[in-house]
């Protein structure tokens, strides 16, 4: 806790991510005390955030803003799961009723002055329909009719109306990419985690991450000093999900659509994987979005491309398959003159089969590779 | 095997299968044969045709001891020509094969003296047949052999393995196979591991290039024949929009086109395509992979800024599904969403007319009650598709004429040309005469269909 001046009240610190979030802006240097807020304690060390029990569906929530004399609120207790609280039911209520009531509190303290929510790229939908990179002013090409995207677009709205009515308070909104990394349980981590991966037949969904050190720096960053307006978040780069799978070495099955929606439902039941519908949307169509602005207006850069983010998640995880790859790793072994020509015969390759390397962004995965191997 | 039930049980003490005129192949198998070791000599593919006789040979031969179960034959030579049976399809190139599995083949070829070999071989050897086998075939093993160092993957050296291997890759990579063959293991384990990188629109530039394009490329050469012209036309590099006419029931002439235009100027082709091309499952991944997109303005503006080649069918399904009677009668260009996209980002735009196409498929008619119930713009009828079944899918070999014309600037216009409809439709209306003129000019020129 550095001698900053700024009260910052951090929601949803009860889970992993928000608890891990509330701590690195408790670091940084503009800030000087962090109030962390949820409805149950968090389980691990929050480190200088200061708890607060307290709900946000509740109007209590309006007096803990003015008696900590708040002055940035960060918003991050929207959740993608019922299965942490209970059911949709009480899942949706959380998210928003607990954002109307969070926002009307805010509007209400004439002390807050900041007001950062952590959205997701989820509000654009996947479809087939989909411009190859959303910007921030597009909207989904069908609108989300119920489920986790439906509550990010309502609470979207609220979150706008509130920016039109307290014009002096600066209301930055960040559309972050799935975020990955080895500590992150979310719906996209816990489907990598299967041993084998369901996908749909005959799509190939394009995916963009985005690392958990980067969202605590995006966080940062924007409790700091960032211009107001609505962020696009993720990393460099789009990954396809048959990329993904084969960087996991993790065999793939794929299956038809309707069998991908059974199997994720028994999968849901089972308390596996999280296997909503957007999710298959998601694993179907993908998605990507333009992170222009992000650098320009917002001024941010991400550390991780969403190669390297996708990387730092896998290094954590056994592969099960990959057993080809081996295989081809055993011959090329096998072969000594073969591969000492492969670096010394390589310049002398001439005419059209010469491709261009193209493997220079993920040379961190191939040497992890071998260090397996 | 209908025989197989007047054979007697058992062999009454003689080797093999008891009908008494011919040894078993398990005799046979253990019969000196003079021709032993000039069948060694040849490397790959001869050994690889005995390997195919083994499996044959040894069979019968097996099934009658396993039935008879007489004394000396029944003992070690048996597992050995069933190992053989089994590993053989493996190892096709092996050099040195166990004795049963080569010997069956020339005795079946040469009929007379090794017959006459194989019964006293047979007869004489049955004590000791191993140790009669290995001295016959000259193998390198000196001790006697026990069933478990049989194995014929054994018994070759690696420097066997590695000449065998060496041959095969001359064949296959020629002369500088080395290199050839390091570049492709190289990438196969860049696909295997998923080291490679896609754009942001999912284009795989490498495997376009090696897969679908060397794919493409003998249906566009042999099969349509097609005859580019004006391709100095499209710009060496800097974002430009090629738009085309569209024809041919299939949209074959899309892939065409991105193989013709890749083969003259190196550039690949990036096509807008319908949101069904998107909804279709494996037609969706291989179109992102090869780099279309999704036929919307964001996208068309997206990939004009970033410098690249963008084609264009505006007359979509209307074009490709009309009937045959209207060939090379354009259609209606859409809203001409595409020239707003080369307005405000400044770029060319190329004119394409395609000659050829429209003959592939003849759409004589349509089933529009199934399209509906599937949820497709059309069910083509042509003379051959529902009669012929899945022949009726191969297109007709037309001969295909690609004219590029000269490039229409779109930078002299000012800023807020794109908003104005009045402007947008007179340069589509421009482009499209050009294409219309361009196929009436074509197909003057054109002296038959498939010539």
């Amino acid at each position: 806790m550095a001698g900053g001046s700024k009260v910052v009240l951090v929601t949803g610190v009860s889970r992993d991510l928000g608890r891990r979030c509330a701590s690195a802006i408790a670091e940084h240097p503009s800030v000087g005390r962090v109030i962390g807020v949820d409805v149950v304690p968090p389980r691990g060390d929050v480190g200088d955030v200061s708890f607060v029990r307290a709900d946000i569906r509740n109007p209590v929530i309006a007096k803990v803003i003015a008696k900590e004399d708040v002055d940035t609120v960060v918003h991050m207790s929207v959740i993608a799961t019922p299965g942490s609280v209970g059911g949709r039911n009480t899942m949706k209520e959380l998210n928003v009723i607990g954002t109307m009531q969070l926002l009307a509190a805010c509007q209400k303290a004439p002390r807050v002055t900041d007001l950062i929510v952590k959205s997701t790229t989820t509000v654009y939908g996947a479809s087939n329909r989909d411009p190859a990179m959303f910007t921030e002013d597009m909207e989904p090409r069908r609108a989300p009719r119920a489920g986790y995207a439906k509550d990010v677009a309502e609470i979207e709205g609220y979150v706008r109306g509130l920016a039109r009515r307290r014009s002096d308070c600066r209301v930055t909104m960040l559309r972050c990419a799935n975020v990955i990394g080895p500590h992150v349980i979310s719906p996209i981590t816990s489907y990598f985690r299967l041993p084998v991966l369901p996908t749909v037949l005959g799509f190939d969904a394009r995916l963009q991450f985005l690392h958990e050190a980067d969202l605590m720096a995006v966080l940062q960053h924007a409790v700091d000093d960032g211009p107001a307006g609505t962020f696009n978040i993720a990393g460099d780069g789009v990954l396809m999900l048959s990329q993904a799978v084969r960087r996991l070495q993790r065999p793939s099955v794929p299956m038809p659509g309707f069998a991908v929606g059974s199997l994720g439902s028994a999968l849901r039941s089972a308390r596996v994987a999280d296997f909503s519908p957007e999710q298959q949307d998601f694993l179907t169509y993908g998605r990507g979005v333009d992170t222009t602005q992000m650098r320009e207006t917002l001024g941010f850069t991400p550390r991780y491309t969403t190669a390297e983010a996708f990387a730092d998640f896998a290094a954590g995880l056994a592969p099960t398959g990959g057993r080809t790859e081996r295989a081809l790793a055993a011959v090329a072994e096998r072969l000594p003159s073969t591969h000492t020509l492969d670096d010394a015969g390589r310049p002398a390759l001439q005419g059209p089969r010469a491709v261009p390397d193209l493997v220079g962004s993920s040379a961190p995965r191939r040497s992890r590779g071998d260090s397996h191997g | 095997m209908g025989d197989a039930e007047i054979i007697p049980i058992g062999t009454r003490g003689r080797p093999g299968r008891g009908a008494g005129k011919q040894p078993s192949s398990a005799a046979r198998g253990l019969a000196p044969t003079k021709k032993a070791p000039a069948k060694k000599a040849p490397a790959k593919k001869p050994a690889a045709g005995t390997g195919q006789g083994g499996p044959g040979q040894g069979g019968p031969g097996q099934g009658g001891t396993g039935s008879g179960g007489t004394g000396a034959d029944a003992t070690a030579e048996p597992t050995g020509s069933q190992q053989s049976t089994t590993d053989e399809p493996s190892s096709a190139e092996e050099q040195q094969t166990p004795p049963a599995a080569r010997e069956g083949a020339p005795t079946r070829d040469a009929q007379a003296s090794s017959d006459e070999q194989g019964t006293r071989a047979g007869e004489a050897e049955e004590s000791s047949p191993l140790s009669a086998s290995s001295a016959a075939t000259d193998a390198p093993l000196a001790s006697p052999l026990s069933t478990r160092e049989r194995n014929p993957l054994r018994s070759i050296p690696t420097s066997a393995w590695l000449s065998a291997f060496q041959e095969a890759a001359m064949e296959v990579f020629g002369d500088s196979w080395e290199p050839r063959l390091a570049e492709f293991l190289a990438f196969l384990r860049r696909r295997i591991t998923g080291d490679y990188v896609v754009d942001e629109y999912g284009f795989d530039a490498e495997v376009t290039q090696r897969f679908f394009m060397a794919a493409l490329r003998p249906i566009a050469q042999q099969w349509f024949r097609i005859e580019v012209r004006g391709a100095e036309n499209i710009p060496a590099d800097g974002g430009a929009l090629v738009v085309s006419n569209h024809s041919g029931t299939v949209p074959v002439d899309g892939l065409m086109t991105m193989v013709s235009i890749h083969d003259h100027t190196g550039r690949h082709l990036r096509a807008l395509g319908a949101d069904l091309v998107f909804q279709l499952p494996v037609i969706s991944s291989l179109a992102r992979k090869g780099g279309a997109t999704l036929a919307c303005n964001e996208d068309a503006e997206r990939m004009l800024r970033g410098g690249e080649l963008v084609g264009v069918w505006p007359e979509g399904f209307k074009g490709i599904g009309k009937p045959f009677s209207q060939r090379y009668k354009l259609q209606r260009f859409g809203r001409g969403g595409f020239v707003s996209a080369a307005l405000r980002t400044g770029v060319p735009i190329v004119p394409l007319a395609v000659v050829g196409a429209e003959e592939i498929y003849p759409l004589v008619g349509n089933i529009p009650a199934l399209a509906r119930l599937i949820g497709v713009p059309y069910i083509p009828v042509t003379p051959l598709f529902p009669l012929l079944g899945p022949l009726g899918l191969i297109p007709l070999p037309s001969k295909w004429l690609l004219e590029f014309g000269e490039p229409i600037r779109t930078d002299e216009y000012d800023d807020g040309a794109a908003d104005d409809p009045m402007l947008v439709f007179d340069v589509t209306d421009q482009v499209r005469e050009t294409i219309q003129q361009t196929l009436y000019s074509l197909l003057m020129q054109r002296s038959s269909v498939f010539g």
